[in-house]
């Protein structure tokens, strides 16, 4: 039972990294409808900025944590600028195919910059502790807990945002309809740059999360948690934002118990089996809405 | 549509033009005047042509975006692997056995998926791919991570020269039909063609088969040129690299698609001497490319004996082979 909450526990903690990449993922394709493929390298890059921070500039984890956002909030501005904005109204496989390749020159530019090879976080960034619960049955680390906190302290934030803040309206608005919001007088060129920003932040955290979780980065860290919070997005309905948060969860949770119970090689697999599972009975995604079709 | 009578001279041109490449390649290898290297490149360009003309048919003309064709080739080229190498069987039928498996699996994973539409449709077949990696990592009979190794190397250049002109021929036979129209209306607009009486799911389903037999084919001819097959071979990297070509060669055009898996082969071999820069300006030739034509290198038309009469001026022949939609 106990090694049920932990593997339960394990899985929150993953689950709400994947859950704050998804969040990127689904806010740009909300508004542009683009599968932005290049966001989990984005991740990747904020793993790295808050990487040199502390091995170089040696501040903590939380002021490379800023750092790091700060620094993908600019990159993905500059993405959106140089290689989306020219397709955005070309056809949709067209922006797939230039993410692809904005996704490979990350990655393939960090390597030739940084050589390929994996880096670990400098030894007492973050000095492990262990809290121990019922009789040591059930063990949280502090890593689970910076992790958790940080994580849900941004989901709050960004909920805050995107509900309150002008910004956050004209969101809303332009990933309700495009042509109508700038016909109301809402700047969509900045309202698009605004959301990259965002997401490309999150995801940076991200990033710095999975450096302290795992200790280890490298240039294609990036792929699989970013192919993996894409089908969290797609699970909880691509473009709607709590459902890209439980959808995180979700995922975090099924490949904690896959790994725990089961065999943890089998681990990807069972999270794309459940991805088809869920489109096939729910094509939309669980909190996704069937607009059906207008001929 | 216009009426073709089947036109002697363009058959006997083709013919004759294939004949000649495939006799001087032939005899290039035969005496091995061209070394390994641009051989393997030869034959690296003869399978991303079959992958890049088969998945065209899926994404370009009946415009189902399919993120999965890597995981219908390393099914083919499993399956025939394990048939010659494992069972004894001949090569043709190692071939054979990996299409219809490639083109089963086709089947059996279109029937469910092709009810999803657009982004979902292709992430649902990103998943397949990946799915397929993953259980071919863990069976240990095919070796595992470390791959099935062993395969005797026989794709030979007749084999290659004539799977690359058999799947051309099909697939440019089955585009030019009723189902190819049929397949071209449910690119158009779905709702239209439903509306018209396409029953659009079974077209859907039948470009779908018919993409991943032609995958099956590419990956069996891979097995049994390159002596090993690994799962990580066939990841969504892969299937990325096929989508890469016919967005390239521009969707909905098999000459395009020949085209562009050509440039990529050839770029990325040349591209071979500068290894550790190789990725970055693939990347970002890839971007450029998209940003200053979309629509592909040759956007939905094709290259064919009336472009060539159209550039020498010949104001009797037929203006276009297909209307623009």
């Amino acid at each position: 039972m106990y090694e049920f909450f932990q593997q339960m526990l394990n899985g929150v903690s993953l689950g709400s990294i994947y859950a704050l990449i998804a969040l990127g993922y689904t806010m740009v394709y909300g508004i542009i409808n683009l599968i932005n493929f290049a966001h989990g390298d984005i991740m990747m890059v904020g793993a790295y900025v808050g990487f040199f921070s502390i091995a170089i500039l040696g501040v903590g984890v939380v002021p490379a944590m800023v750092f790091a956002m700060l620094a993908c909030a600019l990159l993905g501005v500059v993405i959106e600028k140089l290689a989306y904005k020219p397709l955005r109204n070309s056809t949709r496989i067209a922006a797939l195919i230039t993410a692809i390749g904005v996704s490979l020159f990350l990655e393939y530019a960090t390597i030739w910059l940084l050589t390929p090879q994996q880096r670990s976080f400098p030894i007492g960034t973050f000095p492990e502790k262990n809290y121990y619960f019922f009789d040591q049955q059930l063990v949280l680390t502090n890593k689970d807990l910076f992790v958790l906190v940080a994580a849900v302290a941004l989901m709050v934030l960004l909920q805050y945002i995107v509900k309150h803040t002008r910004i956050g309206k004209s969101m809303r608005a332009v990933s309700q309809d495009m042509e109508a919001a700038m016909l109301m007088g809402i700047n969509v060129d900045k309202t698009i740059s605004y959301t990259f920003a965002i997401g490309s932040a999150l995801a940076a955290a991200a990033g710095v999360m999975v450096g302290v979780y795992y200790n280890t980065i490298d240039p294609l860290m990036g792929i699989i948690p970013g192919l993996k919070a894409f089908v969290a997005a797609v699970i909880g309905g691509i473009g709607i934002i709590p459902g890209a948060m439980m959808g995180g969860f979700v995922m975090g949770i099924l490949e904690a118990l896959v790994s725990g119970y089961g065999s943890s090689l089998y681990r990807d697999a069972v999270a794309f089996a459940v991805l088809i599972l869920i489109l096939l009975f729910k094509p939309t995604g669980i909190f996704g809405k069937d607009t059906g079709e207008k001929v | 549509m216009v009426t073709k009578k089947l036109n002697w001279t363009h058959l006997t041109i083709s013919t004759v033009t294939l004949a000649v490449i495939f006799t001087v390649f032939q005899y290039l290898i035969a005496r091995q005047l061209i070394d390994v290297y641009y051989q393997i490149n030869l034959f690296m360009l003869g399978i991303n042509i079959i992958l890049a003309v088969s998945l065209n048919l899926i994404n370009g003309f009946t415009g189902q975006l399919s993120l999965g064709h890597a995981g219908f080739m390393s099914v083919g080229a499993y399956t025939a692997a394990v048939m010659t190498t494992k069972l004894g069987y001949s090569f043709a039928i190692g071939i054979g056995a990996g299409c219809l498996a490639a083109a089963l699996m086709g089947l059996l994973i279109g029937i469910p998926t092709l009810r999803l539409k657009g982004d979902y449709l292709a992430i649902a077949t990103l998943g397949f791919g990946e799915i397929v990696r993953v259980v071919f990592l863990n069976i240990e009979y095919v070796g595992g991570a470390s791959g099935l190794i062993g395969i005797p190397q026989l794709t030979t250049w007749t084999w290659l020269f004539v799977s690359v002109v058999v799947t051309v021929v099909v697939i440019q036979n089955i585009v030019n039909s009723s189902y190819g129209r049929a397949c071209i209306s449910v690119r158009e607009n779905e709702v239209a063609a439903e509306l018209m009486g396409v029953n659009t799911t079974k077209y859907k389903v039948l470009a779908f088969t018919v993409g991943a037999l032609f995958a099956g084919l590419a990956g069996g001819l891979y097995a049994h040129y390159f002596f090993i097959i690994q799962p990580g071979t066939f990841g969504f990297f892969r299937s990325f690299d096929i989508l890469v070509m016919v967005v390239l060669g521009g969707l909905g055009s098999t000459t395009g698609a020949i085209v562009a898996a050509a440039f990529l082969t050839v770029l990325s071999a040349g591209l071979q001497s500068f290894p550790e820069v190789r990725m970055v300006l693939y990347s970002v030739v890839l971007i450029i490319t998209m940003i200053y034509r979309p629509q592909g290198l040759m956007g939905n038309k094709e290259l064919s004996f009336r472009t060539f009469q159209r550039i020498r001026g010949d104001k009797n022949g037929p203006v276009v082979n297909r209307e623009p939609v």
